[in-house]
This record gives C-alpha cells, structure tokens and sequence, in this order.
C-alpha cells in the first residue's frame, strides 16, 4: 500500500513489502504478523516462556486458538481419556484463561482443524501474515496471505512482539496451465506437482501458484493446493486475488462489513503478481496431462498415476535416492513393478487439514453414495474439518451418505491424519488417506500410508484397493 | 540460551535422505508441555524395537542393534551425518529439542528443510550446509573403526577433521552471531518496540480491518 518504485513485483514481493518494521545490518526483516493461530501442541512452551520472563502478549485479540491435535473423534462427552492428551489441552485452556487469548473449546460448535477454521471464520484475509506453530499454515495461502508455519520459539516471539526476524524467501512460480480432466481434483495437482519438484524443491521459496487450472478452483481447492506446499519443501503457498477469493470472504463471522468491506476488497484486488514481475523460478505443468494421484512410498514425491505402478529401485540412476526406495518398499510391504490398482487396503481416513472441507466431504459422498465399504476394508471413517463443516454436511444428508455405505461419521479433528488422539494404524496396516504425509509410522507406528484425493479414497472403500476414480459408474 | 564455542566431537553417520520430524521425535511425545526431556525418544522408532510412550523408562527398552545411535562408537556423537532434507515434515520444535537434550550441538548435511532449520538455531543447534560430495567424502571416513572426530570453528566458520582437509562453511551472518553471542531473539526485538509500534499506528490508518478482533463479540 506504501508508495513502491516502478519495478513490477510479485504478489509476494507486495506482501512481504507491506510488513516490514526494519532491516537489520545483515538483511534480516522484522516481519510485522497479522494473526497467529494457535494449537495444544506447540504452544504450551512458548506460553511457559512468556510466565517465566514475566511478558504478556502484545496483542491478545490478533490471537485464537483451538485445541485439534489431540481431541477424540468420537464419544466426545467422555472428554479425553488418555491423561496426557487431557493435560496438553487442559494447559491450552489454562493459558488461554491467563493470557486472554480466545478459545474454542472441545464443546464449541466452531471447534475444528486451526487451518480449516480459520478461514470459515473469516479470520485469514488477503495480505495478511498469518502463522500458527503447525507446518500446514501455508493453507491460508489460498487467500493471497502469506501464511507459514513456525516453531514454538516462534510463536513466543510473536506472542511477546507481534513480529518475527525473517529473511526474505526466494520466489518460485507454479503455472498449472489449460484444464484439468474429469475426476481429477486439486489434491492429484499438488500432488503431481511435489512428484515434479520433489519434497525439497520449493526449499527456501515461497510458491505462487498460478495459472487456469488453479484459478478454476474453488476455494477450497485452493486451500488444498496452498496446504501441501510444505510437502515440497516451501513454507508458504500463495494464490492471487480474484472473484472467488472475494466471495468466499464476504459475510464470514470476522470478515471486515459494510462500507470497510468494500475498502477492504479493493485492496485486495490490487494482490496479484504485476505482469513482468521477476521469479527466481518458474514451473509449468500442462493440466490435463494430470491424472489422479497415489503416494507409493514414505515421501510424499513417492507417487505415481493410479494406472501406473510401484516403481523399482534397480532402475533409480541417483544412488541417494535408490537406497530411499529400497527402505520405502521395505516398509511399505510392497514389490517393484506392482501395478497401484492391485494394492488392497485395510482402512481408509477422509479428513484432515488438506481434505477435510465440505466440498472434499461432497466428493467422498459423490463416490460413495448407494455402494458399500468393501467387507476387506476394516475401517473407514470420515472426519470433518470443523463442527461448522460437520452441520452443513449433516443439512446436505452427506452424513446418511456415508453411514449407509458403512463409513465411520466422526467429530472434527486432526485425527489420523498423525494419530496424536486414539485413531490410528496397527502395524502393517495399509491406508487410504486424504491427508498430507505419509511419513514412516505416520499415522501409528508400522502403519502403511497412501495418500489420495477424496474421491479417490472413497472409491478404494468401496473396492477394497485402488480404482481410478474416473472408470467407476456414477 | 548457551552461548556456542569451539569444541571437538564425535561425528555420528545416519546415511538416510528426508529424514522427517515424524522419525526425529514421533508424535506420541509432543503431548509433552515441557522443552526438555525428549533425548531418550529421538529416533524412537528406529531406535528401539518396541513401541514407545511418554513417561516410559527407556532404561529398560529393547535396543535396535542395527541402528547406529545404538552402536558404541557413537555413545558420545555430538555432530550429525546425514543426507538432503534433513528435519521434512512438521514445524515441531520438539525435533530440536531431542537432538539437543541428547546431545547433539551440530548438524552437517547437503541441506535441511526450513522451519527444522529456524528451530535449530533458535535451540544453539548449528546445521551446516555442504555439498553433496563433501557430504559423500565425510561419510568414507566416518564409518571406520576410529570414530571421525571434527573440530567445529564457528568464529572461523571452518570444519577441521581429525581425517582430512579443513572445511570452510557458510552461514547467515545474523545467525551466526545469535549463536556465538547466544542471544534471546526476543529481547532483541523488544529493543525496536517502538518501531513496532509506529509502524501499527501507520497500518492501522491504512488498513483498520487488520486490527479487528479475532475475538467474538
């Protein structure tokens, strides 16, 4: 909004300039923020250390928090039954009560995933800086905030200061180009875009994703695309400004009204990268060449189109990256050259900060409606993002969907998506899963993950193992 | 925190990429509300052959003897070998945290994810950047029977191995003075408060939405 000299800028360029306090000798920012989000898991630390150096936070009201880690799934009356778990969400409300921070509790309607409620309430908005101690803030990217997650010592000094030092990231551009195909949704874009630039491609960049297959998106699939930028190495994920962004932001709980929204959105139109504005680089992928996506492996740049097949390590030239397949395989229980539509599964998890919105809940019920969950499959259950997700599914009749195709409804949290509350994988177990890792004992220890769009997890239910979502009968 | 002087150590080899925080510290041990206590969980998974939770004994637990945290060459490693995108994964400070309650003070690898990067130096844990056939020399000589031993110079920003040619490594300048002088990030910013709050007083006539209330009415 400052006066800014003739050289185009990026999006991010713009947003990064808008918030810088100074610049110390050595080029590092002070980084104003605008919001932080703030969870059970990473901020019991940070609140210790504010109590022990005797500071308050600098502004309370830029804060909300909400407990989503560790909070069960189902039966949620009993409140938490493992005593730790209890602890670090009792500790949040503690913290909360000294520090005036607002909270929505376990029993508040608006209690959900930080990343999935922070939007519904209108609390991200375009060039803001928003952080949470949680990697997956780079959702809120989708509103042309630049959004990241940080560490605990971090969420202290933005608590204590409003502010971060930060050295300005690198640029990258995502252009995801033309239209995508039927059945293929923004979870197989970024998934395909992490299996082109590998987890560590984005290292050091923030990512601006452009181009007419995400600008197609809702939303919703922004978020989605914005979510797993740290799953290739990016902290941040940006989207420019358009119509869609705007309409979303209107009459949310906190969204600016009236005369100030107006004032607000004009602003924000003025978010988009300037036309010849500098990248340190630029990608471009061809939309319709993107078919729907499944993880193989233990990374999640270990994937492959659901008509491909498990690849083999033998034929790996880069030897880092061969020894990683090899223990990949090993882990996973899997054998070089299996085709991905003969791999069977034991459960399947639709949820999670990166697919648990209503219109991923919309997808999965699409898939599932008047079918059944195969009887191989020992569990399949749906966790939405949000209890406000969870009632608008409930008024669309998505819950009846999946109760009588034989899926779990399940009350909204982090869940299994790192199985820090009761639901998780047995070793050897294999999974569906519409989350964002599938690290190593991930989603329980010796558990297999696979990582899918909704759709595509929703028809493995159904099958009992990977279909192409795109051959099933609608 | 500790300010970070010149010492001698051990270098521990863990020939894995990617190593993500999920196997740095599984998340069974973030239910923790305490900063210390998370060295006997690092690498649990790997480490151990049973399943760990909080509050165990690690005295008593069944050790991977194929993992090399556990091989007796490395019992007093204060550096670490490893491979590209070292700390993938989650923004967990507890990652740090156990590399350093076990007693690691350096990290060495062909590169390291970001936000595992800003929580290392803010815990005095040094990770440094090198490339990729450094990286490849340093593990040819770390595996044999002698232990390789570096004397890490952060002052000099040079790596002296016990085998070997010196290493000169880069390094964010601020970052390199938060260690050495082991300052509080915080108290430093706190001298620019009011810079902080001119620049409030500015935005918010620019943008008053910005300083709505996150909290209902």
């Amino acid at each position: 909004m400052a006066g800014h000299s003739d050289q185009p800028r990026t999006l991010f360029d713009k947003i990064w300039d808008d918030h810088v306090v100074r610049t110390d000798e050595h080029g590092t920012a002070l980084l104003y923020i605008d919001r932080q989000l703030v969870h059970e898991v990473t901020s019991p630390q940070a609140f210790e250390g504010l109590r022990l150096a005797g500071r308050k936070p600098r502004r309370p009201e830029a804060n909300l928090a909400v407990p989503d880690h560790n909070v069960p799934t189902s039966d949620r009356h009993l409140g938490i039954v493992d005593p730790i778990s209890r602890l670090q969400v009792e500790t949040l409300e503690a913290n909360c009560r000294e520090f005036g921070i607002q909270l929505f509790d376990m029993g508040d309607p608006r209690q959900g995933i930080v990343h999935v409620i922070g939007p519904e309430q209108g609390l991200t908005h375009p060039g803001m800086t928003v952080v949470c101690g949680d990697s997956h803030t780079s959702t809120h990217g989708a509103f042309g905030a630049l959004a990241f997650g940080v560490g605990t010592s971090e969420v202290e000094h933005v608590l204590a200061t409003q502010c971060l030092l930060q050295r300005k990231p690198k640029s990258m551009l995502v252009s995801v180009e033309g239209e995508l195909g039927p059945g293929v949704t923004a979870k197989d874009i970024v998934l395909a875009i992490i299996g082109e630039i590998g987890t560590a491609g984005g290292t050091g960049h923030v990512i601006e994703y452009a181009g007419d297959a995400i600008h197609a998106l809702s939303m919703e699939g922004r978020m989605t695309v914005c979510n797993m930028s740290i799953e290739a190495g990016a902290r941040a994920g940006l989207v420019g400004i358009d119509e869609h962004t705007i309409d979303y932001l209107r009459d949310r709980p906190r969204s600016p009204t009236g005369a100030e929204f107006e004032r607000a959105a004009e602003y924000w139109r003025s978010l988009n990268s300037d036309p010849g504005a500098d990248y340190d680089r630029v990608v471009r992928i061809d939309a319709a060449s993107i078919r729907p996506q499944v993880t193989w492996g233990t990374s999640p740049e270990m994937v492959v189109p659901v008509d491909g097949a498990v690849p083999d390590p033998a034929e790996v030239a880069d030897p880092v990256k061969a020894t990683s397949y090899g223990h990949a395989l090993t882990y996973m229980g899997l054998t070089p050259r299996t085709p991905i539509a003969e791999i069977a599964i034991d459960k399947v998890f639709i949820g999670s900060c990166t697919n648990g919105r209503i219109e991923d809940l919309r997808a999965a019920a699409a898939v599932a409606k008047g079918k059944q969950v195969a009887p191989s499959v020992k569990l399949a259950m749906v966790v939405p993002g949000s209890g406000l997700v969870k009632q608008q599914a409930e008024a669309e009749g998505l819950d009846r969907v999946f109760l009588d195709a034989g899926f779990e409804w399940r009350e909204p949290g982090c869940s299994m998506c790192l199985a820090m509350n009761a639901d998780r994988l047995e070793p050897g177990e294999r999974c569906a899963a519409t989350s964002n890792r599938n690290f190593e004992g991930r989603q329980g220890q010796g558990g297999r993950t696979h990582l899918v769009s909704p759709a595509m997890a929703a028809a493995a239910a159904v099958a009992g193992h990977f279909v192409d979502v795109r051959e099933l009968e609608q | 925190m500790r300010p970070f002087e010149r010492f001698r150590g051990v270098v521990m080899p863990l020939d894995r990429a990617n190593v993500d925080t999920d196997a740095i510290i599984p998340k069974q041990f973030l239910k923790s509300i305490h900063r210390t206590g998370f060295g006997p969980n690092l690498f649990d998974e790997w480490r151990y052959l049973d399943h760990g939770e909080p509050g165990q004994d690690c005295a008593n637990r069944p050790l991977n003897p194929d993992f090399v945290l556990n091989d007796p060459r490395y019992a007093n490693a204060e550096i670490l070998l490893t491979r590209r995108n070292f700390g993938c994964g989650s923004s967990r400070e507890h990652a740090p945290w156990a590399l350093a309650d076990h007693g690691f003070r350096v990290l060495l690898a062909p590169s390291f994810a970001d936000i595992f990067h800003q929580n290392a130096i803010k815990n005095g844990l040094l990770p440094i950047v090198l490339d990729e056939a450094v990286i490849d020399s340093l593990f040819a000589r770390a595996g044999g029977e002698q232990p390789l031993q570096i004397d890490v110079d952060l002052e000099a920003q040079q790596l002296r191995p016990s085998v070997g040619e010196p290493i000169a490594f880069p390094i964010d300048a601020f970052h390199r003075h938060c260690l050495i002088n082991g300052l509080d990030d915080i108290g430093l910013t706190l001298q620019h408060a009011p810079e902080i709050a001119a620049y409030e007083q500015r935005r918010r006539e620019q943008a008053p939405w910005l300083f709505a209330s996150a909290v209902s009415a």
